[in-house]
């Protein structure tokens, strides 16, 4: 029974339907239940968390990253799986705590100051959950104290900046200067992104990583290590 | 079901009504004066016979008359003209109608080359650094050869874009001649797709040959009738304003016949007309209105198209440019005489100069394309694989045009906007505007794969992959099968039809194909 619930939720990821209402691709699931729905009908079996994580959330976005690579599948297909993925992780949330599983790690994620574009910073958000991340949105035109406090609260394991603009990209060494500052640098390994910024910016600023996009993010994040707690 | 082809809903226009109405009466003059110099006897009888004022002027050696045509003699002549003229196709769903008043466009390949480019990738190594490749095209040229037809046809066949075929190549192999060119060329065409097919006639002796082929396919003589799917051109005016002799003839047969034939005309600005964009038009609106005259008084009702392919001239070789701004400027100008006389027109876009597919023949064909599309003829021809003038085909520029076609066409669908979709929109904006993130992604997927959406350029590569990619294509294409024409009708049309190649019935072996 928990099986084909898992083969169920597995092929609601590789749909990209979060709920019953979600239109994927196969239209013969309209109107089923979706990723949302279909975790918590498999919390209710004595289905371990993580083998709902595995075999169906894990499984799913495997065949969705491959059909991306073929082509078959686009952008807004990726970021509707990555939501369901999402979706259901906070809906696991509390019993990957109470099952002491420990998650992928956590980041806070933020537009720095002055800077009001948020598409990219989205998508990271969207595909990192999606990936498994626990993720906390700081929005857009966020000031360093906000993102120092945040990270002195939250204890991430990543820090994700972004900017879009040549002019706003300088605020990011003055978020890790502050990071400094308050003692937290060792605490957290900052990514940055956003069209202004590259690989060379983030050795000149003391970062820790820079991506491109939100795959790379997902790769560089994956190959970084969590901060020990 | 008829091929769609693409309706332009507000063609564009160079020429203002007070223009075109100075076109026409301009044309009109001139056909009394200077009026034409005619090389064809019966041509000359028949506008005789007409009204018309015909002296002969030629001696025993090469007779002529001159002709000055009356503006009623004309103006008769062409309301006589049928409007609405129907091309037929061997897959019905394939015929093009078209109407004089209606701007739908069909993008048709064509016209006769005597060459063909072959492509072949080589590898280059750098000078500095032998260890830094690439993989470049090579271009061949040769003669083009029937098998070269077949091929073309085949691939054509499977582009989308191509709505009917005029035979790109003139077939010279060693085993064609004056006597067996015409059959050879209809059946490789035909046999290969099951789209309309257009040509010119090499002998008239043929024409009784091609029919009854044509007829064969189609299924008999009413239904060849009922279904053209042949169809001719003629270059009977040679400019400036000349009638002849033995296209002329045939175009007369033609329309006695009542098989459906292009009255082309071909004036170079600079040369053989006018450098003057009002010259050349003159010009050359006065010889196709002589060339419909004389089938509507050879047939009343004769299915004639307005044939326009007006070129300016080169200034370092006074050969065509067909790349040159101008050379649009015309072909647009006789779409809107063509739809003043509410006949359909045959124009001309995509043609270029340069002698290899590469940057300038993507510019200069999409400049032309885009452009006479958006004028709304109804059969617009030289569309596929052009180069050099009208002198070089290469396939692999036929399948690069196809990709670019579909995305005129893609733009030129009509805007989906209307209350149920602004309603449906609005909610959208409703909703995303009061979410933290305010993207609107979710609504894409919907969309994603109804064809609603263009797609991304078909050889989009990282680096400069596109010949190669094209030429994957061109090659998948190939491999995919036609429909060839069925066993039985095949074995009838070599049972009927004399000098037909061995190599071309595919149920004996077909060499060639």
């Amino acid at each position: 029974m928990s099986s084909e619930l898992l083969e169920k939720l597995k092929e609601n990821v590789i749909q990209g339907r979060k709920t019953r209402e979600d239109i994927g691709i196969d239209e013969a699931l309209n109107g089923t239940p979706g990723v949302v729905e279909l975790t918590d009908e498999i919390l209710e079996t004595d289905t371990p968390v993580e083998a709902i994580i595995a075999d169906g959330l894990t499984a799913g976005m495997k065949v969705v990253g491959e059909k991306f690579s073929t082509k078959e599948y686009f952008i807004p297909d990726m970021l509707a799986s990555a939501e369901a993925v999402g979706a259901a992780m906070e809906i696991l949330k509390p019993h990957l705590e109470a099952a002491s599983v420990e998650t992928k790690g956590k980041m806070v994620i933020a537009t720095v100051k002055g800077d009001i574009h948020d598409i990219g910073k989205n998508i990271v958000a969207i595909m990192l959950r999606g990936s498994g991340y626990e993720v906390i949105d700081l929005g857009i035109d966020v000031p360093e104290d906000r993102i120092i406090e945040a990270v002195r609260d939250e204890k991430p394991d990543f820090l994700g900046l972004s900017a879009l603009l040549t002019t706003t990209m300088t605020e990011m060494p003055v978020v890790i200067q502050a990071l400094e500052a308050a003692g937290l640098r060792k605490n957290v390994n900052v990514v940055i992104g956003g069209a202004a910024v590259s690989d060379e910016y983030a050795g000149e600023i003391g970062a820790d990583a820079f991506a491109a996009d939100a795959f790379a993010a997902v790769r560089v994040m994956e190959d970084m290590e969590k901060v020990p707690s | 079901m008829t091929r769609a082809g693409t309706l332009i809903d507000d063609p564009r226009r160079r020429l203002t009504e007070a223009q075109v109405q100075q076109i026409h009466d301009a044309s009109i003059a001139i056909l009394q004066e200077p009026g034409l110099l005619c090389f064809n006897k019966q041509a000359a009888a028949i506008f005789r016979e007409s009204g018309a004022e015909v002296k002969e002027v030629g001696g025993a050696a090469r007779p002529s008359w001159t002709l000055k045509l009356p503006e009623k003699l004309v103006s008769d002549a062409v309301a006589r003209a049928p409007s609405e003229i129907t091309l037929g196709a061997r897959n019905p769903d394939n015929a093009l109608v078209m109407k004089g008043d209606e701007p739908r466009v069909y993008y048709i390949t064509g016209s006769e080359t005597n060459t063909w480019l072959d492509v072949a990738f080589e590898e280059y190594a750098s000078t500095k650094d032998s260890s830094k490749k690439v993989r470049l095209p090579q271009f061949r040229p040769h003669r083009g050869t029937v098998a070269d037809l077949c091929a073309s046809a085949h691939v054509c066949e499977h582009l989308d874009t191509v709505d009917g075929y005029i035979r790109t190549v003139n077939i010279q192999d060693k085993e064609i001649n004056n006597d067996n060119k015409d059959v050879n060329k209809f059946f490789a065409s035909l046999n290969n797709t099951t789209k309309h097919v257009m040509s010119g006639l090499t002998n008239l002796n043929q024409l009784d040959n091609v029919v009854r082929m044509a007829e064969l396919v189609a299924g008999g003589p009413d239904k060849l009738k009922a279904n053209p799917l042949i169809s001719f051109i003629t270059c009977l005016v040679k400019s400036p304003l000349q009638f002849v002799d033995d296209t002329t003839e045939t175009y007369i047969e033609l329309c006695r016949r009542a098989l459906p034939v292009v009255v082309s005309s071909s004036p170079q600005a600079g040369t053989s007309a006018p450098i003057k964009e009002a010259g050349i038009m003159a010009q050359i609106n006065a010889e196709v209105l002589a060339g419909i005259t004389l089938g509507q008084l050879v047939n009343p009702g004769a299915p004639v198209l307005y044939g326009s392919v007006p070129v300016r001239a080169r200034m370092d070789t006074l050969g065509d440019s067909y790349g040159a701004i101008e050379t649009t400027q015309y072909n647009i100008d006789c779409v809107q005489m063509a739809r003043y006389y509410n006949i359909p027109n045959y124009s001309t876009s995509g043609v270029c100069d340069p002698k290899i597919p590469g940057q300038q023949s993507t510019v200069e064909r999409l400049f032309s394309n885009i452009l006479t599309t958006l004028a709304g003829p109804q059969f617009l021809h030289c569309a596929f694989g052009l180069l050099d003038g009208n002198s070089v085909f290469c396939l692999l520029q036929a399948v690069l045009d196809d990709a670019h076609f579909a995305m005129i066409r893609h733009f030129l669908r009509a805007p989906k906007v209307d209350n149920t979709e602004l309603e449906t929109v609005m909610k959208q904006i409703a909703a995303t505007v009061a979410t933290p993130q305010k993207m609107f992604i979710n609504y894409i997927r919907p969309v994603l794969r109804s064809g609603e959406l263009s797609p991304p350029y078909l050889f989009e590569s990282e680096g400069d992959n596109v010949f190669a990619l094209a030429n994957e294509r061109l090659q998948a294409l190939l491999a995919r099968p036609v429909d060839h024409i069925d066993a039985a009708t095949t074995t009838k049309i070599y049972e009927e039809i004399p000098g037909l190649l061995p190599g071309l019935n595919v149920y004996q072996g077909g060499e060639i194909a």
